[in-house]
């Protein structure tokens, strides 16, 4: 019984990984019709390197992620203090509003907004990316944040506000400390989301502004291109790093 | 004349090489109400979790009226299990609880019906059929894990800790209704609890149980009164040990030195020797405390008081610095007696209220032990 | 119980961002889209009056009636065999000693956190005709000629099952963690079997994970527009792919929000049945 859930487990995990393994192998081969192998090379590398709007779209990905990353943990903390500590009307239809943000597909909230937008008269751009990728990182980092003040002892800034802090000095003092990790983690999920994002980017995003993910689909759509692999390499080790920056944080934290 | 209902016979059982269980035979009765008794680790829980299938001894056999059960699975044995946390099924109302175990079996749908009514009122739950476990009180879900058990009708009924959950007040209600069900019911109870009081108060025989081994296997007067070690004393109820040395032996009769004073008591069960070193158990309630002026007993002075309602229990400290517990009722003509702290006394008792046991190469308790032992007390 | 804007400003600026940020970028484009859905068709502002169910009536034509029963058979299909496969994974994941599932975990969660369009590329890679898989196939031989598997149903349904299955798998382990070992125990030891005991309690009890994971991967399932675009070629296409089409090809705005509208009911449906098992179990609805 136990025999045969442990190579379960394996086959899955290994159907799960292998076609993330060939990427990463393939992407250090030279050969240049991407089936067979043509002994190692960086060539992949260095050609995407030399491409200057890939590199350009890189750094826009990147700008785009960092900012999203930014506006939505702080408004994401925001909420998440309120929904947590304040009593107010509609604080059900708040969370529902959240929990609906999360669960419902991608593609429905981005014509929403590429509606919202046009109708707007707002050019689709940087702007109209960062609106939308803020919108659909939020509930993520809410989430984050709510756990870890679920797992807060309420009389603690009580205590504060009996010490004499205002409101306002008691959440800079006593909450802010206690999210940090979650504000981090939080932060860390929302660019890793900005950076990986297609869909709801192919909607709202417009020829001004390039991004990663779109230039890649546009590339992966015919055929297959080998600087492909050798990007996706580097987009995998990315993520990767981040995923373990966030749980140490994490796991840290919880000491 | 009893007749076996359960036997075990040379049952040793290994968690990751851990030894839990060491070669141990114990038969129960039909119609008793046997406790496993002893602190957690003891193997009491692993013992019940084989008696009901969870578990397979690696040695020894489980009988079951004769026939062997081993290795029979526990949907197959004619014997339930109330569980510490009840182990409700949460999606389930109160009457499909009870009901699952008569549906399992296939029977009538107006047998289950009746049957389940009939357990329900012998726990007071008629009112509460439709009702899903999450809107129930602990005390009304532990009586549902009751009703849920014996609606089968075992010929055993297990009890892991089933009232270790419920406050102080409540178990000790549902104790005094525990006896009345195993009374009503004619059924085999075999219990098991780390609590002595629990243990006492309502077992027909206690098997005191530590690493695996049994300790002492008795009614609970006897467990009490003559523990089999020092390690059953210590366990059941506080006791003070007193160490005491052979000074003579003559036929029946044995005379002891405790404490420099000369006692003439009974010669014990076990072999004893000139010189020999003994302990002298005396419970806190055999104690008397004397005034300071009497010429019985040994000099010692208070150093605790503690009001206990009946009884009054003190803490005496004796002139070699060793403690000695005592607990003495209020009598009706002297109704405010009472110690302070500091107060001179003498420290004696009745012969032939203590109790003897060998040294066993004496090893102290281990912290885990005193933990379980504290436990047990409250 | 008001209390004056005066007293606790940061209260207030903070409920006026998160309530502003929400009702501008979620409610108020949601309604857009429902209002678009019953408007008329136009060239250069995309919509206009008068409002009609034309954009519904459309959904029945026989073309897309054909693409959308087509997509939500594939959908299906994949949630399918992301059960059957997560169903037990997640089981016998939280029977794994505690140490080891941490780092079994991060493993599952490693994909959610990758490029998931990168994924789906090196699909590609194993699937192509002259890839891995095929390759491997021939040399082993098993078959003489390389066989069509991109650009097939079953590719899609691959890269969709692969994609989504972390997501199916998540919410099963986190019930299968939940479900109290002693309650089995006491199925067996009301005389249950195996079987009863996974048929009367096990699936009851871990129902709400069920219907989240199938929430999570349905939903997705129908909308994730560049996986037939890369696996599937065109005949093979998703309700998300006919959205993209009309909202950002054909401009037909009115027939691309009718059909989100088809998915959006879709998950109010799911959302509703989830809610509903929880409460059952006498948990408290999310």
């Amino acid at each position: 019984m136990r025999w045969l859930s442990r190579s379960y487990l394996t086959l899955v995990y290994l159907l799960l990984y292998v076609p993330i393994v060939v990427l990463v192998v393939f992407s250090f081969n030279d050969s240049r019709t991407g089936y067979n192998w043509g002994g190692l090379s960086l060539r992949w590398y260095d050609s995407l390197f030399n491409n200057h709007a890939m590199v350009q779209a890189m750094w826009n990905s990147l700008w785009l992620a960092l900012t999203a990353a930014t506006v939505s943990t702080i408004i994401g903390a925001l909420t998440a203090l309120a929904l947590h500590r304040y009593r107010f009307r509609g604080k059900r239809v708040l969370n529902g509003m959240l929990f609906v943000v999360m669960m419902s597909p991608e593609i429905v909230l981005a014509i929403s907004l590429l509606g919202l937008f046009l109708l707007l008269g707002l050019k689709l751009g940087y702007v109209s990316l960062l609106l939308a990728h803020v919108t659909f990182c939020l509930p993520f980092v809410v989430i984050t944040v709510m756990a870890r003040l679920s797992g807060f002892d309420e009389r603690l800034p009580e205590a504060a506000r009996d010490l004499g802090a205002s409101d306002f000095t008691m959440t800079r003092t006593v909450l802010l400390p206690v999210i940090m990790p979650a504000l981090m983690a939080g932060w860390l999920l929302g660019f890793t989301l900005s950076m990986d994002d297609v869909v709801v980017s192919t909607f709202v995003s417009g020829p001004s502004y390039e991004i990663l993910p779109l230039r890649i689909y546009s590339m992966v759509r015919v055929g297959l291109k080998p600087e492909v692999n050798a990007l996706g390499t580097l987009l995998l080790v990315f993520s990767l790093v981040m995923l373990m920056l966030s749980q140490r944080i994490l796991s840290r934290s919880k000491q | 004349m009893t007749k076996t209902l359960l036997s075990l016979s040379g049952i040793s059982k290994q968690f990751d090489g851990k030894t839990v269980l060491d070669e141990l035979s114990l038969t129960i009765d039909d119609g008793e109400f046997i406790t496993l008794l002893g602190p957690s680790g003891c193997g009491k829980t692993t013992l019940l979790r084989m008696m009901a299938g969870f578990e397979h001894p690696d040695e020894g056999t489980v009988t079951l009226s004769g026939v062997d059960i081993t290795q029979t699975p526990p949907e197959h044995r004619p014997l339930n299990t109330v569980f510490q946390n009840y182990a409700l099924f949460p999606h389930m109302s109160v009457f499909d609880n009870v009901a699952y175990g008569l549906k399992m079996e296939k029977r009538p749908k107006a047998e289950i019906a009746e049957r389940v009514e009939e357990a329900l009122a012998m726990v007071q739950l008629e009112d509460f059929v439709r009702r899903k476990p999450h809107q129930l009180s602990g005390g009304q879900q532990q009586r549902v894990a009751i009703a849920r058990a014996v609606v089968k009708r075992p010929k055993m009924l297990l009890l892991d800790e089933p009232l270790s959950a419920l406050d102080y007040k409540l178990r000790r209600t549902m104790q005094v209704e525990l006896k009345r069900l195993q009374r009503e019911l004619g059924i085999t109870f075999v219990f098991v609890t780390h609590d002595q009081e629990e243990a006492l108060s309502m077992s027909d025989r206690i098997v005191v149980l530590k690493d695996g081994h049994i300790q002492q296997l008795g009614t609970p007067r006897e467990v009490y009164e003559r523990p089999a070690n020092v390690f059953t004393a210590r366990f059941v109820g506080q006791t003070n040990f007193f160490p005491g040395r052979v000074t003579k032996i003559e036929g029946e009769r044995i005379s002891v030195d405790v404490f420099g004073l000369t006692r003439d008591l009974n010669k014990p069960s076990f072999r004893v020797a000139m010189n020999q070193s003994l302990h002298v158990l005396l419970r806190p309630e055999d104690i008397r405390v004397l005034a300071p002026d009497d010429t019985d007993g040994v000099a010692g002075k208070i150093v605790e008081r503690n009001y206990k309602g009946s009884t009054l229990d003190s803490v005496i400290e004796l002139e070699d610095g060793s403690h000695v517990m005592a607990s003495e009722f209020f009598d009706e003509d002297d109704p405010t007696f009472d110690y302070s702290i500091g107060e001179r006394v003498r420290v004696s008792w009745v012969d032939g209220w203590e109790w003897l046991l060998a040294e066993e190469g004496d090893e102290p308790l281990t912290d885990e032990e005193e933990l379980a032992a504290d436990d047990a007390e409250h | 119980m008001m209390r004056s804007i005066k007293q606790q400003p940061f209260r207030a600026a903070v409920l006026v961002l998160v309530w502003g940020w929400l009702l501008f970028l979620v409610l108020a484009p949601n309604i857009l889209v429902v209002g678009a859905s019953v408007m008329t068709r136009n060239p250069s502002t995309f919509i206009s009056l008068p409002l009609n169910l034309d954009a519904y009536r459309q959904l029945f034509n026989p073309l897309y009636l054909d693409v959308f029963l087509h997509s939500l058979y594939m959908a299906a299909l994949t949630t399918l065999i992301c059960l059957l496969i997560g169903y037990p994974f997640a089981w016998a994941l939280s029977r794994v000693e505690k140490r080891r599932q941490m780092l079994l975990i991060f493993l599952l969660i490693v994909p959610f956190w990758t490029n998931s369009l990168v994924r789906t590329y090196a699909l590609k890679l194993i699937l192509a005709t002259n890839g891995l898989l095929n390759s491997a196939l021939m040399s082993l031989g098993v078959i003489d000629e390389p066989a069509q598997l991109l650009y097939t149903e079953g590719a899609v349904i691959v890269g969709l099952v692969y994609l989504l299955l972390p997501f199916m798998i998540l919410p099963l382990y986190s019930v299968f963690e939940d479900l109290r070992q002693d309650v089995l125990l006491a199925s067996h030891d009301l005389g249950a079997g195996r079987f009863a005991t996974f048929k009367n309690v096990v699936v009851p009890l871990t129902l709400p994970g069920v219907l989240a994971g199938v929430m999570l991967v349905l939903l997705p399932a129908m909308g994730l527009f560049f996986v037939p675009d890369i696996l599937g070629g065109s005949r093979n296409l998703l309700v998300g792919n006919v959205i993209k089409n009309q909202f950002l090809d054909a401009r037909n705005w009115p027939f691309g929000a009718a059909a989100s509208i088809v998915l959006t009911l879709t998950m109010a449906l799911l959302m509703f049945a989830h809610r509903l098992s929880k409460r059952r179990l006498g948990e408290e609805g999310a």
